[in-house]
């Protein structure tokens, strides 16, 4: 590991500030993707900030009736509050699907965001990766791909982003919210991680040297039935190969509102936007939710070894939705 | 100017204060067991997977191997040396003792600390990835083994000792809670 600066920041203005315009330097939170990444030499950070005790550690109301989370609540916290399991179940489903409990009480919601992925040739510095070093190729596309991207890769990397968080998050509109040194900013979830084409390394549209300072839940009625289902390849504390949040309101029969995000299957967390078109008016039954999943997966390019995603995320929607609305009816 | 790659820094473990100059790249694991010779802690992956290395933070489980020592300074760490009280075992520990809790023991102070923290942590009503109803009018779940074992499932047992640790926690819980049950019902 490179030998490292350690500042611990009091105050927002002052990690920013204390960050400035290094851009070897890094702001640590819980440290449990950072410090994984520094051991095995993939981050190489000259300084450190910590900004594990920075006064952003509050879940507020917000006056529309929706939420206000600070960039260094925990995980466990965030999934422990009352509020978020009374208004945004799959949130609360979608943490508590992540890591142990023992990391998710030392991850923070800023940082679960800013995670990086955990294809293994992104962690393997013996081994080209364009996401980390830009132009050496990506050994995923003809190698190990069974859990990479089938939405929006592109042929300079296929890798999916990790967090469940960020699905729920993302199927309720969240907003973030950062500041720099030049002031505050806002990025809505939807715009904050780049499309991948040829500078995969650019993973997120913060400014340079931005703190994430907080993550603004709008009020979202249907969220209140909400759900999130991973997939993984064991029952638990593994990464999802496919997970889904889901919210559904039906009126009469019909779809009057509904949420579809994916997890596992895109460099970021997938606004599953074209199901949402397709049944937005729809009967709410079964022949609905499937032609809504094909919509979606109709722009999947799945590799030689990934293509099980498509029908695993088909069959996801159409049985998180069925329940949703199973359990709507009762 | 290149920034101190060290500091001095004092620990707060187990209610005693420890000063000793750390270079920035010391995990609190590293430290724990090569600078204070508190070996109780275990390193099994050193990359925040197994759990070997769980020790609490300010009274919540935190796996020590991803933890940097400098950036514990101010904070409360609890070690297995540090969870019994005197000579009085913890229940956790008693209740592993008593149901064979490990085989090897190199996980068993991980799995210790961490079950500790789980008890507290269904006490205080959290919900886990298998509870059904997470609406916190709905109260905590049963600790049942599914609940048990979704809780205990960042610390790996490679001698597979799980059934016995499932009753272990299990048992503890139930002594905390004053019940009369041995929790093998459970398990």
């Amino acid at each position: 590991m490179r030998e490292f600066g350690y500042q611990r920041a009091s105050d927002v203005a002052g990690a920013v500030a204390l960050l400035g315009a290094d851009p070897d330097a890094r702001f640590l939170g819980g440290g449990t993707n950072l410090v994984d990444l520094m051991k095995t030499g993939v981050e190489r950070p000259s300084r450190l900030v910590d900004v594990r005790e920075l006064p952003l550690d509050r879940i507020e109301s917000t006056q529309d009736g929706g939420l206000r989370i600070g960039a260094t609540v925990t995980n466990s916290d965030l999934a422990a509050h009352a509020e978020v399991r009374r208004r945004y179940p799959a949130l609360v489903q979608a943490v508590l699907a992540g890591a142990s409990g023992q990391l998710r009480n030392m991850a923070t919601v800023g940082g679960n965001l800013l995670q990086r992925t955990r294809c293994g040739y992104f962690g393997d510095v013996t081994k080209p990766c364009n996401k980390r070093v830009p132009g050496s190729g990506c050994p995923a596309i003809e190698g190990d791909h069974r859990n990479h991207a089938i939405l929006g890769a592109s042929r300079h990397c296929v890798a999916v982003h990790p967090s469940d968080m960020g699905v729920a998050l993302t199927a309720f509109d969240a907003v973030i919210s950062y500041e720099t040194t030049e002031g505050s900013g806002e990025l809505p979830l939807c715009d904050f991680y780049l499309p991948v084409g040829d500078t995969p390394h650019l993973e997120t549209a913060l400014p340079p040297g931005a703190l994430i300072t907080g993550v603004t839940l709008p009020s979202a009625p249907v969220a209140a039935r909400s759900r999130y289902r991973k997939v993984r390849e064991r029952a638990s504390y593994a990464f999802a190969i496919g997970s889904i949040a889901a919210a559904l309101d039906v009126r009469d029969g019909v779809v009057s509102d509904v949420r579809l995000a994916f997890g596992a299957v895109a460099s970021r967390p997938w606004r599953a936007r074209a199901a949402e078109r397709a049944l937005t008016g729809a009967r709410a039954d079964g022949e609905s939710f499937a032609a809504a999943a094909d919509a979606e997966l109709a722009a999947a390019e799945p590799l030689i070894h990934n293509g099980y995603k498509v029908t695993l995320m088909r069959n996801l929607v159409v049985a998180v939705l069925s329940e949703l609305l199973e359990e709507a009816s009762r | 100017m290149a920034p101190p790659t060290s500091s001095a820094i004092t620990l707060n473990i187990n209610g005693e204060k420890y000063t000793l100059s750390v270079d920035h790249r010391t995990t609190l694991l590293d430290a724990l067991r090569e600078r204070l010779d508190l070996t109780g802690t275990k390193k099994g992956c050193d990359q925040g997977q197994c759990g070997a290395c769980t020790v609490l933070l300010d009274g919540r489980r935190a796996v020590a191997c991803l933890q940097l020592a400098v950036s514990a300074e101010g904070r409360e760490v609890t070690t297995i040396e540090g969870v019994a009280e005197g000579e009085r075992l913890h229940p956790v520990q008693q209740a592993f003792l008593d149901l064979d809790g490990y085989q090897c023991g190199y996980c068993t102070p991980g799995q210790i600390c961490s079950a500790v923290a789980v008890i507290e942590e269904h006490a205080a009503g959290w919900p886990s990835a298998v509870t059904g109803d997470i609406r916190p009018e709905a109260g905590p779940p049963p600790l049942t083994a599914e609940e048990i074992r979704e809780r205990m499932s960042g610390n790996l047992c490679r001698c597979g000792a799980y059934v016995s640790i499932v009753q272990a926690v299990a048992r503890a819980a139930a002594v905390e809670a004053g019940a009369e049950e041995t929790g093998e019902a459970v398990a």
